[in-house]
């Protein structure tokens, strides 16, 4: 299953496609743990679809799943890779790609954009969730803060606002 | 080229690579710049020419982008030099992961775990929102593109059983077809 989401995942549009497999489509695992691994995803060094498929994989069968998810994810892409790598003159030269490349890379952001839209209604509990959101979204979006700074001060705020509530029901 | 000047190729591949791997917080962007050097300037291994070719190519391919760091190894030590950059490049950051993961499972329903993932969710549903944007921009922030965008979303919201697959062809094909009629350069 990670073989497939790894060779169509064009143009960083790869968090919906995982999304869709692991949540939609499957259930293996719910919105908002899944949210959970796409913020520490982030946060963390390397390539945020790898870390996100070491966490799927991780979450369902241990580092076995974990290893099988990486590898999976990596070897489409990989491959097709050593094709273009070989040939990408003759890729470049012709007329039709980049039209049609644009076109996939735009579905892939309206598939992100469908995934954007399940996670705000996912965390959209009450007021203070939504203005932390929002608050990331302006931060990142409008005025392109390095993501690292903008993390770093959101994630403190939001995890100490959710701090009574985490208390409540644990 | 053969062993023991072929085995140090591989060895400063893994010497480019790995710290890269753990540097690349926030997504390979930030690679670039570090890959261009090393690649090109310090090691000599391709021309400048060279890694804008490649760049170009990998922005059009599936997976991660930092999958340019082993093209460039496949161009100067052939298969053995691909896979042992993509080792280089993901493993570091994969091990990472994984020993995070793992601590953050043997804490799970503690007070302060919840609130943390309770407190993750809203800051990450503004990080894809704000990538959604970023990208749009990117793009070009054209009428079509932003047109594509919103129809894709939305069919997915109606048509839940539709294949994201199609639709992305079907991106192409609107993509393709503007281009005929000549809207697109």
């Amino acid at each position: 299953m990670f073989f497939w989401i790894g060779l169509f995942s064009f143009g960083g549009g790869l968090m919906p496609w995982i999304h869709r497999e692991v949540v939609t489509a499957r259930g293996w695992m719910k919105n908002e743990q899944f949210l959970t691994g796409v913020a520490l995803s982030q946060i963390l060094p390397g390539v945020n679809s790898v870390n996100m498929a070491v966490y799927c994989g991780q979450r369902m069968r241990g580092l076995a799943g974990a290893v099988v998810a990486v590898i999976a994810m990596l070897t489409g892409p990989f491959l097709v890779m050593l094709l273009a790598a070989a040939s990408y003159r003759t890729i470049l030269g012709v007329p039709w790609i980049h039209a049609a490349m644009a076109g996939v890379a735009a579905g892939a952001i309206g598939m992100l954009l469908r995934f954007g839209i399940s996670a705000v209604q996912t965390i959209a509990t009450g007021v203070v969730p939504i203005l932390v959101a929002l608050a990331t979204f302006v931060a990142l979006g409008i005025f392109k803060w390095p993501l690292l700074y903008v993390v770093a001060v959101a994630m403190p705020i939001s995890v100490a606002l959710a701090w009574p509530r985490g208390k409540s029901d644990a | 080229m053969r062993d023991e000047s072929y085995l140090s190729l591989l060895l400063s591949i893994v010497a480019v690579l790995t710290p890269l791997s753990l540097a690349s917080v926030g997504g390979a962007t930030v690679i670039y710049a570090p890959l261009q050097f090393e690649a090109v300037d310090a090691r000599h291994w391709i021309t400048g020419r060279e890694y804008l070719d490649l760049f170009a190519i990998c922005r059009f391919l599936p997976g991660p982008s930092s999958l340019l760091g082993a093209m460039i190894a496949w161009k100067v030590a052939g298969l053995v030099g691909a896979l042992v950059a993509m080792v280089a490049l993901y493993l570091p950051s994969s091990a990472l992961a994984y020993g995070v993961g793992m601590i953050w499972d043997r804490h799970r329903g503690k007070p302060w775990h919840t609130a943390l993932e309770r407190g993750m969710a809203p800051v990450a549903a503004g990080l894809i929102v704000a990538g959604v944007f970023t990208l749009f921009q990117l793009s070009g922030g054209d009428l079509l593109t932003g047109g594509v965008i919103v129809s894709v979303a939305a069919l997915l919201t109606w048509k839940r059983k539709l294949h994201p697959f199609a639709l992305l062809i079907a991106g192409a094909f609107v993509f393709e077809a503007a281009h005929l009629a000549g809207y697109l350069a």
